[in-house]
């Protein structure tokens, strides 16, 4: 394929656009987050104001503390149960694996309305009041199917021979599982929880439906906010800092270690 | 090893609990005469002669089918092409892209909706512009990301054969880029078009109180209204447009697969 020099100009000027757009939002909060006055049309000059207003606004730091709270606890507990559950369901006999990972799969594909709403009514009609636990287990609930998913394909590779090899060789139940199946297949938990992690964060629509009253996440406060806030940029440029961050450490940590796993086998 | 099965016994009963009652907990509402509760169920189909009698209901029904029809198409003309020139890019460049690509996903989209907010509010649009400008933009990546994948999978021996064979370059892509692209269109549909028809963030955010899609019913009559028999009952014909779309998405990949 012969590359004209037009064409590549084009190809890579359009890709340029796209990104233009895709970081247009974000390029505009993290300027008008240092911006000396309210408006949003005109950068009048630079000031830390509104990080120091956010860190003033009591309502703007409870919903950072209650989504983190919540997306914390939300990911070590979905991390586990669904660890767990795909373990046991790899062992499982067919018909009753694909039965469940077909109701897994069912807040996945779901519109979260549907989600929330059906866990809305579960908690009324059983008359248990919306409160922090509900917004809880409702993360719980939605975080636990992406986890699966993630762990399930790794579990699948595993050769079920070594954990045999491993009984047959003595070791009892809970050894084959933490030190034969859980080495192989962490990688896959480690992502499963990030991915929980960031759903939980960034979760709005499940929310919105079963917190109580007074208990509002990232999402909920800005959805409810009357008045343009630029407060909210400044929100919004930490965690767009934070999460680049994020990216970084997860796509270098794996290159870096696999140079210095190729290092050590050349020193061998 | 099959006592491992065992393992999976509490997440069966949570499933049980938080994910086939609450389906079915909608399905009873939907079907029941308001303000009893469920122990007293009284079968009804009101709730859906309701829905489908009133014109102002299928308006709502049939702005939020076009609107997310309407980005669906424009996130395909817009991330076909773009799929397909990161894909002829470097395998270096293709990870930074694919990278760049993925990590606005990753921030908060209501964040990134208010931000559009912000920016929208120095132009004098319509509210259903605004609001398509923001569901392509949310939805752009997905699709994007699900095309290129699919055409990174091809074998790319198969365009030295048919350049081989005499196809030129326009020829070639439509006899075997396109159509061996289509899985990574159909699962962009079903990123980008299930989302967009059940939105409630976008439109309320971005076109103001007077732009109400179906998402924006459902939450009207949930938490305003308290009339959760008749909010149930949209978000069941919501789901079944969806599950009906996807299904029709899927009938059309097989018949694409059968040429």
């Amino acid at each position: 394929m012969k590359k004209n020099k037009f064409w590549s100009f084009f190809t890579n000027g359009y890709l340029i656009l796209v990104l233009l757009f895709i970081y247009l939002p974000i390029a505009y909060v993290v300027l008008f987050s240092f911006n000396e006055s309210k408006s949003l049309t005109n950068f009048s000059g630079f000031s830390l104001q509104w990080y120091v207003n956010m860190f003033q606004d009591r309502t703007m730091l409870d919903s950072i503390y209650y989504t983190v709270l919540v997306a914390v606890i939300a990911t070590v507990v979905s991390t586990i149960v669904g660890t767990v559950a795909a373990i046991g369901l790899s062992k499982a006999r067919p018909i009753v694996k694909n039965v469940v990972l077909e109701v897994n799969n069912l807040p996945v594909m779901n519109p979260d309305i549907v989600t929330a709403i059906g866990l809305m009514l579960l908690f009324i009609s059983t008359k248990v009041s919306l409160s922090l636990t509900t917004l809880i287990l409702s993360h719980i609930t939605f975080c636990i199917p992406y986890v699966i998913l993630t762990v399930m394909p790794k579990l699948r590779q595993l050769d079920d021979n070594v954990a045999e090899a491993a009984l047959d060789l003595g070791a009892n139940p809970w050894q084959a599982l933490t030190k034969v199946i859980l080495p192989q297949i962490y990688p896959a938990i480690l992502s499963g929880a990030l991915i929980a992690f960031s759903m939980s964060f960034d979760d709005f629509v499940i929310s919105f439906f079963t917190a109580g009253v007074g208990i509002n996440n990232i999402s909920m406060y800005v959805y409810s906010m009357k008045r343009y806030n630029p407060s909210v940029n400044a929100l919004s440029t930490l965690i767009v800092v934070v999460v680049t961050l994020i990216l970084i450490l997860v796509n270098v940590i794996p290159s870096i270690k696999e140079r210095k796993n190729k290092h050590q086998k050349e020193d061998y | 090893m099959k006592s491992f099965f065992r393992m999976s016994y509490p997440y069966i009963l949570w499933i049980g609990i938080f994910i086939v009652a609450p389906m079915i907990m909608i399905l009873l509402y939907a079907f029941s005469v308001p303000g009893n509760s469920v122990l007293t169920f009284q079968f009804t189909l009101d709730n859906f002669t309701k829905f489908f009698g009133d014109p102002t209901f299928m308006r709502v029904l049939f702005t939020s089918l076009r609107i997310a029809f309407l980005t669906t198409v424009f996130c395909i003309l817009i991330g076909y092409p773009a799929a397909l020139f990161i894909s002829n890019l470097s395998e270096k460049r293709q990870t930074m892209m694919v990278l760049l690509l993925t990590l606005p996903m990753w921030i908060n989209m209501l964040l990134k909706t208010y931000a559009w907010r912000g920016i929208l509010m120095n132009f004098d649009l319509e509210s259903e512009v605004k609001v398509f400008i923001g569901m392509v933009y949310d939805f752009l990546p997905y699709m994007i990301i699900q095309i290129h994948t699919s055409i990174s999978k091809m074998d790319r021996e198969l365009l030295t054969a048919a350049y081989d064979l005499g196809a030129n370059k326009w020829k070639t892509f439509l006899k075997v880029t396109l159509p061996l692209s289509v899985p990574g269109i159909i699962s962009g549909i079903t990123l980008v078009f299930l989302p967009a028809v059940s939105s409630f963030v976008i439109p309320k955010l971005l076109g103001g109180g007077d732009y109400v899609l179906i998402g924006n019913l459902i939450e009207i009559y949930f938490l305003n209204a308290g009339d959760w028999n008749f909010g149930s009952a949209i978000s069941l014909i919501m789901a079944l447009i969806i599950i009906a779309s996807m299904w029709a998405t899927k009938k059309l990949d097989r018949n694409a697969d059968k040429d």
